[in-house]
């Protein structure tokens, strides 16, 4: 183990990255302006208003990213357990001392600003993640290891949860693509968990026992389709009983587990539930705000569903309907194309990466970067129900911003270190 | 290193383009394809702002204001903004109780909680003055200000008519123009000239925000359009006669109607008993408005134009001029008057007042002789060389060029026109065309069948003081900026009868002034020509009549006055006129302080629920093809007509 190459950090950083991520920075920004923009009062520069808060978080992430960069990669694996272990009690301490702001109680007053532990949560369970089944590398995926992987996802989840954060409780489970890429979880899984959410739509929308008939159906087509092979019989009959008893649960689990909140945004999305005014409101401003813009949008500074405030929370977790409405279906498809080409490069930089560390560590980011951008765009246009998470380095937030900031610099960090040794 | 999942990759990588595809497939479906968001975002943003015009001022043709616009304010409410009210002092500053703040909130809820519903109409400026001061703490609420009629005088009620709003039938016949809350003139001048009044509703659109505060104009005011005021308009009433005359009026049934004969110009115009227009706005408006309606004493009903009545003596002023122009007499033509005319071959006899011997054209103006009158309808039907009905269709042609029998067109809604029947109505009548002038003789004294308004007796002397022709009477002098004046109005209408005919009448109605029955109500140094004249009246007390123009030479006014029930023309009617003619005239009114009292604090209005008016009881007696009409009227045609002058009542054998 030699001295890396400290002088030479900046040569091998990904800069097409660092270029990304500061081209959606500035988006984010000129947005955030014109999200918070009052033509009575066109004040360029305000500390006090969201966009001038929002310079000052760039400018700062700018500067914590470049501290990110000169620091030894292995200072922050070495750190790894310890950050988990903060953040998690950071989430205990949430419970108790937390600023309940818009029903999630999930805020840590630090003077003006207030400190969401999620997001860092985010980053420390990614993080440690990476870390253990780093540890892990040298043997067969096994259930152990999953179950321990799986705990240290889980734990931070249900802490989340106890925040009625639901939102940024369900980010970690995005992690499961991590699993999957380490061939922790099956293809089946991914499958699995894809009809578990088409069933549970389906049962809210139609009669349950009328699902259960047709799957009979198509199940007794697909035994005769296989071949009536013997040993097609039990998995045959172990998906139907099983998906049976999930479509008939599912009404239990809408009624009984979920809030009425969320049942209300469910109903939304699926269309069982028109009440622009109440519960539809959000999502429907939202999509007149998106739909309005048409191919080129009204213009910077001219969307009047924007300018007037329309849509509710539109600088942090609806920021996309800015874009939607004052640069058009041009400004959308721009926004989610350099979004997909910042997850393909990720993508990319993870399976360039020598360590199983560094490797799981970019699929993590990825994982939580595209969780966040499908959602939140998913949301905004009736796809998902609105679930409050934000658009990544470009909604208002420093929490947010810094968080997903680190996150990436991290794995730019170790990116630029994979010519130098293993870490270890 | 473990990496036997490498192109696990590849489905991860898949899963993430997918879905981004999807999002983008979404988007472009939501932003290009479906044009229905651009639409929504425009509601919400937009609001068009009416900006309602001005309606129009009246003004008398002295320039003095008759009606004028005054603000008053609605209050509106926006449910869903009403925070922390202070609900008692809004009603008392508002003037309502707690139950009418409930009721007032429940339909502004159930109107819409997010948009602002109307919550107190046409609160007035003094109201308001105090409730701006709170207005502050009620939010939710705000003041939208519009304006009212306004009356300063209080005068002139039915010329000038009312607004109201406009109701379904409106909208529709005016293919949109009128919008639900509009105003539209319901009676009277506003009415005629609702179209010169209302202007041109404007338009602004301004877009709001979420909370629907107003936020600046869309487009830079590109589809605003700017409200135009209403013309105003020039009445050719006098305000200050007319205040007079209502005053002359008070508590009398009647009307009173004075025209400038050069011109047409109505320079008074009372039907009373009136009503205050100012009534007719704001928030008491419907319950005034059921009030009046059901007033025994009628204050709805426009006399002047609306009331018909036999016209009387007058008639003998027709009478004499289309006799004279049907070359039937000359002014030296003499009948003898032995105190009536007998006719029907001796079987029926129509009464004079009085026993005048040899009376000539001048003299029978003068002493209004029945007999003479007799003698020249008779010549007139029966004496032209052709069949009566004919004859008879003649002498009504005559009439109609007086403007009798048919509306004159003054510019008011609901003119009638007084009836002067047909020859076939008498044709019907008999069974056959073998009727001559004893079969209807009472019509040469202006009674029977015949009925004349107020506004045609007016018209009449407007006809003699010009000699020959007449305008017809108007209201409204000028429009708008430029004075226009409708021309219908400067047409000059010939009466038919040449002007050298009219001298000896003239002299007969100066002499029936200065030394006849009027004689009490003349004025120094002022000919005026007139007559008075006693309606009968089938319900009770005869009505009082007084018809002149003045001066007798270069007219300046005609005037006819009504009064019903009042018994003696001579007392009342003649007073009232005089007072007029000599206060337009000269300035001044010199006829005796008590006389003036009298009139003043007379209180001839009926004791008891009143009779039909005269305009439904002409309805029954104008159905022409009835049995019982046939019957009354031979009564009539039998019976002795004792016929006016102010002594005399009526009285049947």
């Amino acid at each position: 183990m030699t001295r890396t190459r400290h002088s030479n950090f900046l040569g091998n950083l990904d800069w097409f990255t660092v270029c990304l991520w500061l081209i959606l920075c500035l988006i984010g920004w000129f947005n955030i302006r014109a999200a918070v923009y009052d033509p009575e009062n066109p004040a360029l520069f305000n500390l006090s208003a969201n966009d001038g808060k929002q310079a000052l978080f760039i400018f700062t992430a700018i500067v914590l990213g470049f501290c990110i960069l000169i620091i030894d990669q292995r200072f922050f694996i070495s750190m790894t357990p310890f950050f988990y272990i903060l953040v998690i009690l950071l989430l205990i301490a949430v419970l108790g001392i937390g600023r309940s702001v818009g029903g999630n109680q999930a805020w840590i007053p630090l003077g003006t600003f207030r400190l969401q532990p999620s997001e860092f949560a985010k980053l420390g369970t990614c993080l440690l993640l990476a870390y253990y089944l780093n540890t892990q590398s040298n043997k067969m995926p096994n259930l152990q290891t999953l179950v321990i992987g799986a705990c240290i996802v889980l734990l931070p989840f249900c802490l989340v949860l106890l925040q009625k954060d639901t939102g940024s409780a369900l980010v970690f489970l995005s992690l499961v693509f991590v699993f999957y890429r380490e061939g922790y979880v099956g293809t089946n899984l991914l499958i699995i968990a894809g009809l578990a959410i088409l069933f549970f739509v389906l049962a809210l929308l139609y009669n349950q026992w009328i699902l259960i008939l047709i799957l009979a159906l198509i199940t007794t087509l697909l035994f005769f389709l296989l071949g009536k092979k013997k040993k097609y019989i039990m998995s045959l009959l172990l998906f139907f009983v099983a998906s049976s008893v999930y479509i008939l649960s599912v009404d239990y689990i809408f009624n009984n587990i979920l809030k009425p909140h969320q049942r209300g945004r469910i109903d939304v999305v699926l269309g069982k539930l028109d009440d622009p005014r109440d519960l539809g409101y959000q999502l429907t401003q939202s999509k007149i705000a998106i739909g309005s813009g048409q191919l080129f949008g009204k213009g910077y500074l001219q969307g009047t569903q924007t300018k007037y405030n329309f849509v509710p929370e539109q600088s942090t977790d609806f920021i996309i309907c800015t874009v939607g409405e004052e640069w058009g279906f041009v400004g959308t498809a721009v926004l989610i194309l350099l979004y997909l080409t910042l997850l393909i490069r990720i993508v990319n930089i993870a399976e360039r990466q020598k360590t199983v560390f560094a490797r799981t560590y970019a699929y993590g980011v990825a994982s939580i970067l595209f969780f966040h951008f499908f959602i939140n765009i998913g949301m905004t246009i009736g796809f998902v129900p609105v679930i409050g998470i934000p658009l990544p380095f470009i909604s208002y937030g420093g929490s947010s911003l810094w968080s997903f900031t680190i996150l990436l610099f991290l794995l730019l960090r170790f990116d630029s270190a994979r010519k130098g040794l293993s870490p270890y | 290193m473990n990496n036997s999942f490498f192109e696990r990759k590849y489905v991860i990588l898949g899963v993430f383009i997918g879905l981004a595809i999807l999002i983008l497939v979404r988007l472009f479906y939501i932003q290009v394809l479906d044009d229905s968001y651009r639409l929504s975002a425009d509601n919400n943003v937009l609001r068009k702002i009416n900006i309602y015009p001005a309606r129009g001022v009246i003004l008398d043709r002295n320039g003095k204001i008759l009606v004028q616009n005054e603000p008053v304010y609605d209050i509106m409410v926006t449910p869903r903004e009403v925070k922390d009210l202070d609900t008692a002092l809004l009603c008392q500053l508002l003037n309502i109780d707690l139950k009418g703040f409930e009721t007032r909130m429940q339909k502004a809820k159930a109107h819409s909680s997010y948009r602002s519903s109307t919550f107190e109409k046409m609160v007035s400026s003094e109201t308001y003055a105090q409730l701006q001061e709170h207005l502050y703490k009620f939010k939710g609420f705000y003041a939208l200000n519009r304006t009212v009629r306004s009356y300063p005088d209080s005068i002139a009620a039915q010329f000038l008519g009312y607004i109201q709003e406009v109701n379904e039938k409106d909208i529709e016949r005016s293919k949109g123009f009128y919008r639900s809350g509009d105003y539209i003139g319901a009676s009277g001048v506003e009415r005629s000239y609702e179209e010169l009044l209302r202007g041109q509703r404007g338009v602004k659109n301004l877009m709001v925000d979420v909370l629907g505060r107003p936020k600046g104009s869309f487009m830079d005011g590109k589809y605003d359009t700017l409200a135009v005021s209403g013309d105003g308009l020039v009445s050719s009433l006098d305000r200050d006669l007319q205040i007079l005359a209502e005053k002359l009026m008070k508590n009398k049934m009647g009307s009173v109607v004075a025209i400038e004969p050069a011109t047409g110009e109505i320079l008074t115009f009372v039907s009373s008993p009136g009503y205050n227009p100012n009534l007719m706005v704001g928030r008491e408006r419907g319950n005034n408005y059921m009030k009046l309606l059901h007033d025994p004493t009628k204050p709805l009903f426009i006399r002047p134009i609306q009331a018909s009545y036999p016209p009387g003596s007058v008639f003998k002023v027709v009478s004499a001029l289309t006799a004279q122009q049907a070359g039937i007499i000359t002014p030296q033509t003499i009948f003898n008057c032995p105190g009536g005319y007998r006719y029907g071959g001796g079987r029926g006899f129509m009464r004079c007042t009085h026993v005048d011997g040899p009376t000539d054209l001048i003299k029978s103006i003068q002493r209004s002789c029945n007999t003479y009158y007799g003698h020249v309808y008779a010549r007139m039907i029966d004496s032209r060389g052709m069949p009566a009905p004919k004859a008879y269709e003649l002498w009504r042609e005559g009439l109609g060029k007086f403007g009798l029998g048919h509306t004159l067109g003054i510019d008011l809604p609901g003119e009638k026109g007084g009836m002067v029947p047909s020859a076939d109505f008498y044709t019907k009548r008999y069974g056959n065309e073998k009727w001559g002038s004893s079969f209807n003789i009472s019509l040469s004294i202006g009674q029977g069948e015949l009925g004349i308004t107020p506004l045609q007796m007016a018209n009449l002397m407007a006809i003699v003081a010009n000699r020959g022709f007449y305008y017809r009477p108007h209201l409204i002098k000028g429009i708008g900026e430029r004075q226009i004046i409708k021309e219908e109005y400067t047409e000059k209408m010939w009466a038919g009868v040449d002007e050298k005919h009219y001298e000896p009448v003239i002299e007969g109605m100066s002499r029936a002034v200065s030394s006849g029955t009027a004689a009490g109500s003349k004025i120094k140094d002022i000919e005026m020509c007139g007559k008075t004249g006693t309606v009968q009246n089938p319900h009770g007390e005869n009505h009082a009549v007084f018809f002149a123009f003045a001066p007798r030479h270069d007219p300046k006014i005609a005037i006819a006055v009504f009064v019903e029930n009042a018994g003696y023309g001579g007392t009342w009617a003649a007073p009232i006129a005089s007072m007029l003619v000599e206060q337009h005239l000269k300035d001044t009114i010199t006829l005796p302080k008590y006389i003036q009292d009298r009139i003043y604090n007379a209180n001839l209005l009926p004791k008891t629920a009143p009779k039909p008016t005269p305009q439904e009881a002409k309805v029954s007696t104008t159905a022409s093809n009835s049995e019982d009409r046939g019957q009354a009227s031979s009564t009539d045609h039998t019976s002795n007509l004792l016929v006016h002058h102010s002594q005399i009542r009526r009285h049947h054998d």
